[in-house]
Formats: C-alpha cells, sequence, structure tokens
C-alpha cells in the first residue's frame, strides 16, 4: 500500500489526480470555465434574485409598484419632448406605445449592463471573504431585472390593449412570439459587455465611469425615440451596426405591427452577442481568480 | 489510500507592491508609451530601477510553503501579522490564486474567513440563514434540513422573522455563527471568528470546533489567540515571513513563537535606526545586576532600557508589557506611570531601569514587548516578545500548587481568621 503511495505521489504531477477533489492552481485553463459548478450553485443564484427584490422594496409605502413608476413617467416624458416638443416621426404610430416601447426594451438592456458591469466592484466584500462561482451575481442580475421587465412588459400590454379598443392603428404581428429570443439576445448581450467591463474595472478604474454614462449615450445610437426609417441613409450602416437596434427596432414591430426588421439584422445581433458573451467569459473567468489583489 | 486531505506543494504567493489601488488607464498607458519609445517608466519613483517590465517591488507573502494536513487532524496556523497566515487561508478558499504551487484537496472544503458574509440588513433572520448558507456552499435542501438546528444554536428564534438590521451585533454575530457551524464540510477553514461574541457563545463554538473534529473533519484555524490553539489543536504551523519554521504539536510551536524560536533571552541589542527614538539594548536582570532570565518567584528582578532620542519628541513615552506563555498581556507600565513622571523628551541617551516586585508572577515562562512611542500619535520603536524569561518556582511552601491553576497573578491578600466552637445545629425542615 505504502509502495503504491509513493509511487502516485511521485507521478501525480504528470498523471491526471483523479482521487483528489480540488486542485488550486496558479492559473487555470483559458477554457475550464467551470460551468457544472454554476449549476450547482443554481439555489444561490434564486436566493441572490430573491434578495434584490425583497430588500429592493422593503419600507417603501408602493412597493413592487415602484417598478411602474419608472417606465411610465420616462414615457410621459419622451412624448411631451420628443414627441410633441421636438415633433420627432413615429412611424405613424402613436408616440405614447412608441416610447413606452423602446423604454421597455431598453430600459432592460441598460439594467443588465450598467449592474453587471458593477460585480466586481460592487461585492468585493463578499468575493474577498468566500468562494463561490462567481458568475451567480451577473446571472442573478440578469434574472432579478427579467422580473422587473415582466411588470414593465406588462404595463405595455395593457396600454396596447387599451390603444386598440380606442381604435389606433395597433396591429400585433405573429413576430411576437420572437420576443424570448429577444430577450435572450438582449441578456447575453447586457451580460457579454458587462462582464468585459467588470473584468476591465479591477485594473481601470475608469471604465467604471465610462460606462453608466456610456449606456445613456448608446441610447441615442439606438433607435429608442426615434424610428431607423427615420435616420438619413448615411447613418443608417453604424445604426446598423448597433446590436440592440434591431432588438428594439423588433419589438416595436412585433407588438405594435410596424415591419422594419430583417432575419439577417437579427442573425447580426445574435452573433454579436455570441461573440461577446464568449469574450466576457474567458475575461471574466480569468479575473475573477486573483481580482482580490488589485480591487 | 493516503490519509492526507490538504497537501500543499511548494506554494508561493507575491504581491506587487505600490501598484495597487492606484492604477488607472492612463498610468498604463504611459507606461506602455514609455517602454516602446525605451524611456524609463514614469511611474516609478525617481532614483528607482524599472524591473525587467518597469514593474514595482514585489513581496512574497508566501514562500515556498509545503504542507500536509491528514484527516481528522486540528492544525493551528499561528505567526506574527504578515507572516503569511491570512495568504494561505485566502488561497485555501480559493478568493485568491497561488503564484505558483499547488494545492490538492480531498472533500468539501468550507472556509469562515469571517462570519455572516452576505447577510442583507434588510432581510429577516430566516432568510439570511439561507442567502448566508447558500453562499456558503449549501444547497437549499441542506439548509431547510438543518434550519431548526441552526436557530436553536443561534438563540434567536424568537427574531427569526425580524430584519437582521434590528438585531444586535451579538446576536448578528450569533446567527452567522450558527450558520457556519451547521456547514458539515469534511474540512473547515477558520479564521479568528473565536474572537467573536460574549465569552458563553465563544464557549460554544469552542465545543462546536471540538465536535466537528470528532466526528473525523478535519480543521484549520488560524488565530492570535495561543490559550485556543493550545486546548483545540493537535498540531500548530509556525509561519514567519512567508515559511514554515514550526511544525509539531501546539505547546512546543506556541512557545516557540512567543519566545521568537529562543528558549530565553535576557539581553538584545540593536543597531542604530532612521527613526527619531529607538532602542539601543533592552536587558533583564536579577538582583545583583548581571544580565539573566532566570528568576526565583520570590525575588525582585529589572528590565533595563537603553534608547536614544534624535530630538525633542513632546508626549514621549517608554513603555513595557509582560505576556505569559499562552499569549495573555498580564501588565504593562510606562514612564508616565510613576509620580512624578520620568521625561524622556529631551533628545538624549537614556538608561532607564524599572523593577518588578517579587512574588507577583507564578512560575512559568514569559515574554517582553518594548516600545517608544506618542500614546494614539506615532510609534518611534517597537519590539514585540523581544525577551524572554522564566520564573521558577523554588517549591517554597507558599506557592507549592501543581497544575496551572495558579492564576495569572500572585497577591498577598490579608487573610483573617476568626473560630469559634463548633456546635452542631439542627436542620429546621423549611431551610
Amino acid at each position: 500500500m505504502s509502495t503504491a503511495n509513493t509511487v502516485s505521489r511521485q507521478t501525480a504531477q504528470v498523471q491526471d489526480d483523479g482521487e483528489w477533489t480540488m486542485i488550486i492552481r496558479p492559473h487555470r485553463r483559458w477554457l475550464d470555465l467551470r460551468l457544472g459548478e454554476l449549476w450547482r450553485a443554481r439555489d444561490l443564484i434564486l436566493l441572490f434574485v430573491r434578495r434584490d427584490f425583497v430588500a429592493g422594496y422593503k419600507q417603501t409605502i408602493l412597493g413592487p409598484f415602484w417598478a411602474l413608476v419608472q417606465p411610465l413617467l420616462t414615457t410621459v416624458v419622451f412624448t411631451l419632448i420628443f414627441g410633441r416638443v421636438a415633433r420627432l416621426s413615429t412611424d405613424g404610430l402613436p408616440p405614447f406605445l412608441f416610447y413606452m416601447a423602446g423604454t421597455v426594451v431598453w430600459s432592460y438592456f441598460s439594467a443588465c449592463l450598467t449592474k453587471t458591469a458593477d460585480t466586481f466592484g460592487a461585492n468585493a466584500h463578499i468575493f474577498g471573504k468566500v468562494y463561490f462561482p462567481r458568475l451567480t451575481v451577473p446571472i442573478s442580475i440578469l434574472l432579478s431585472n427579467l422580473v422587473a421587465f415582466c411588470i414593465h412588459f406588462a404595463l405595455f400590454l395593457a396600454f396596447v390593449v387599451y390603444f386598440w379598443l380606442d381604435g389606433a392603428a395597433v396591429t400585433p404581428t405573429t413576430a411576437i412570439f420572437l420576443l424570448p429570443l429577444l430577450l435572450f439576445i438582449m441578456a447575453g448581450l447586457g451580460l457579454g459587455a458587462g462582464i468585459i467591463v467588470s473584468s476591465l474595472t479591477t485594473r481601470y478604474r475608469d471604465l467604471q465611469n465610462v460606462v453608466t454614462f456610456g449606456t445613456q449615450l448608446l441610447m441615442y445610437a439606438t433607435p429608442v425615440i426615434y424610428p431607423a426609417s427615420a435616420t438619413p441613409a448615411r447613418y443608417r450602416i453604424l445604426l446598423q451596426a448597433n446590436p440592440m437596434t434591431a432588438i428594439v427596432e423588433a419589438f416595436r414591430g412585433a407588438f405594435l405591427g410596424t415591419d422594419t426588421v430583417s432575419t439577417g439584422a437579427l442573425l447580426y445581433s445574435f452573433g454579436f452577442m455570441l461573440v461577446a458573451l464568449i469574450l466576457g467569459l474567458l475575461l471574466f473567468n480569468r479575473v475573477e481568480q486573483t481580482f482580490m489583489d488589485t480591487v | 489510500m493516503s490519509d492526507v486531505v490538504i497537501s500543499v506543494e511548494s506554494l508561493s504567493k507575491r504581491y506587487r507592491l505600490g501598484v495597487l489601488g492606484s492604477r488607472s488607464l492612463k498610468d498604463d498607458a504611459n507606461r506602455w508609451w514609455a517602454r516602446l519609445r525605451g524611456a524609463p517608466d514614469p511611474s516609478l519613483k525617481i532614483g528607482e530601477r524599472g524591473r525587467s517590465h518597469g514593474r514595482n517591488e514585489a513581496i512574497w507573502a508566501l514562500r515556498d510553503v509545503s504542507l500536509d494536513v491528514k484527516r481528522g487532524e486540528i492544525v493551528g496556523i499561528v505567526g506574527r501579522n504578515g507572516a503569511g497566515k491570512s495568504t494561505l487561508l485566502k488561497i485555501l478558499s480559493r478568493t485568491t490564486a497561488p503564484t505558483s504551487g499547488q494545492v490538492r484537496i480531498k472533500g468539501r472544503i468550507a472556509s469562515l474567513l469571517e462570519v455572516g458574509t452576505g447577510f442583507h440588513p434588510e432581510l429577516t433572520g430566516r432568510e439570511n440563514i439561507y442567502l448566508n448558507g447558500a453562499i456558503l456552499g449549501m444547497r437549499k435542501t441542506e439548509i431547510a434540513r438543518s434550519f431548526d438546528e441552526i436557530v436553536d444554536f443561534s438563540g434567536v428564534e424568537q427574531f427569526i422573522d425580524t430584519p437582521v438590521k434590528r438585531y444586535s451585533s451579538g446576536m448578528h454575530v450569533r446567527l452567522a455563527f450558527a450558520v457556519a457551524a451547521h456547514l458539515e464540510p469534511e474540512i473547515l477553514v477558520v479564521d479568528e471568528v473565536l474572537a467573536v461574541g460574549d465569552a458563553a457563545f465563544q464557549k460554544k463554538c469552542l465545543g462546536k470546533m471540538g465536535a466537528v473534529a470528532r466526528e473525523g473533519r478535519t480543521v484549520l484555524i488560524v488565530s492570535h489567540n495561543m490559550g485556543s490553539i493550545n486546548d483545540l489543536c493537535d498540531r500548530a504551523v509556525l509561519l514567519s515571513s512567508g515559511s514554515i519554521v514550526a511544525d509539531g504539536p501546539p505547546e512546543t510551536v506556541t512557545r516557540q513563537y512567543l519566545s521568537n524560536g529562543e528558549s530565553r533571552r535576557a539581553h538584545v541589542e540593536y543597531q542604530p535606526s532612521e527613526s527619531q527614538a529607538y532602542f539601543q539594548a533592552v536587558t533583564l536582570c536579577g538582583d545583583a545586576g548581571a544580565p539573566t532570565a532566570n528568576f526565583d518567584i520570590r525575588k525582585p528582578f529589572h528590565l533595563r532600557m537603553q534608547f536614544v532620542v534624535r530630538r525633542r519628541i513632546p508626549g514621549l513615552q517608554a513603555a513595557f508589557a509582560v505576556y505569559n506563555s499562552v499569549g495573555y498581556r498580564i501588565f504593562q507600565s510606562t514612564t508616565s506611570h510613576p509620580e512624578p513622571a520620568i521625561d524622556i523628551e529631551e533628545p538624549r541617551q537614556y538608561d532607564l531601569r524599572v523593577g518588578v516586585p517579587g512574588s507577583l508572577l507564578p512560575a512559568g515562562s514569559y515574554t517582553v514587548t518594548v516600545a517608544l512611542h506618542v500614546p494614539n500619535v506615532s510609534w518611534f520603536d517597537l519590539h514585540e516578545h523581544v525577551l524572554t524569561f522564566d520564573i521558577e518556582d523554588t517549591r517554597s511552601k507558599r506557592y507549592d500548587h501543581d497544575g496551572r491553576s495558579l492564576g495569572c497573578v500572585l497577591v498577598d491578600l490579608p487573610w483573617d481568621q476568626q473560630h469559634r466552637p463548633l456546635v452542631e445545629r439542627q436542620e429546621s425542615p423549611g431551610a
């Protein structure tokens, strides 16, 4: 027994160390993403979602109704400023619904992006004390924002029905069944971009300032307050390079009945999302091992 | 099958100094641009020469540490601040990765570098038990199974549905420890949590840890409390400047830690330092004035402190403290204590002697720490546990007592005695 033991100790460096549960080495391989570990931590993800939801509304009078206030007010302000004052085109759609569709979609994406971008910063005190799969945090952010999105979306649907009963030219198309796909692409984009930023902010704090502000600016580079059809032809290509363009347009088109998005544009968004997500996962995986030394 | 459950192999961890927290995109861009032009690294201080990649200085928090821990062992890790204890724990708990070397672990490992990590003040005790348990690696079903036990152990049943922000800090800690104690890992890594809560709860925690180990689980503890290391561990490891310098029975190792590697030391001399006030020599001497580190329990002895004050330092005091072999500070004294106080503010070479009366300390081993400081303002020189001496019981009738139960100090108390003839009283039934 002891001879076998010695032998196994000697060859341990070269052999696959099957008898050990865990091996801590200076660097994990780039592709060692440990997704199995993430799956085992699914309870934790759900508890994080619950925490964010419960803690967010405790000791507030309106509670979860606050989730309704934000899209409603934004829509009203957009309708007044861009619709009434600036008189931007809304592709012949009722301005209120037009802006609400844009706001509902955009706020999901921007919340996912800005919050996941702060993963390391906001959780440094926990990450420094205990190990758990770090990806649970950004994923739980996507899910808690999905809860908020559902509330916003229900509100939006209620207004669509109201306008439709009122006789407005609103005709949802079969493209509404693409909604899960749109959400998936947005979540992937938000997560991918967010974790790229959060990985880089552990070294470059500057990015933290850029991201909130940048997301705001990005909204104007996305057809949220104007239809893509209203942009001059020479800027069209820039607009289409933005992966969120197809998402916002597709969502609005599906529910309000304007057909402006090609399958190609959606595929482009999907591809963009995959690249961002994979890049993000690789970077995040690299950074999470030593980020406590630099934060 | 080997019984080793943690195998640490030539583990090293390097931290870079100077760049921590000062990093911004601009710095890196400047550095990169400078390197392209072959100019010196702009973020280095003047006169400093950059290393190969323009990196700043590095320190090795751990250097080539190898350690095997067997199943069921309780190992205490001791060492001064900065010796690498926390770094070792951080690597074991995977909050940071090593620079080189590896650790192999057999079985589920849980680490408690802090209790109550992730507690959210707005959530109730119940919600926090689930959240904290999941952060520590428990499945929801496991938490549900031991939920009642956790609540019971913490003793906060009444408030379990109250947000924890309304808890007292004691309750907070008790609940947090209760969750951690019910983790049921095969290997438990603990840092200083023993220093929390009131005395009764600390005792309960110690009991729980002992029980954990009796169940055949392995425990690794980092603590500054030599008493609990001695009580709890079957083995201790002493780290110094990132390397293991002693490994063995806890009594031996903690004693070595407290005595700085030597059994006794009566005299130490120091090189002049850059400080405005520094020690030249500290010496323990007996009645006769010769340096010695062995004192009779009844005889007084002296501590001699020789030091230099370079410029006038208002409020400067020289101080010393005596610690027993488990690391408790028995007493301390400073130059401000005598009436009138001794003035050491003027720039001069000083030579002070302070007497310690006999029949004060019980037999045992002690250490002395000396310091030059302006209290609460600045430290000029500090040498911890620098002298080590023994008090020997001369088997006088007075203190002839076996074991360690003599307490920390000997006192002459005015016992009074009165006696009367013995009268047997009848016990009344109601008494």
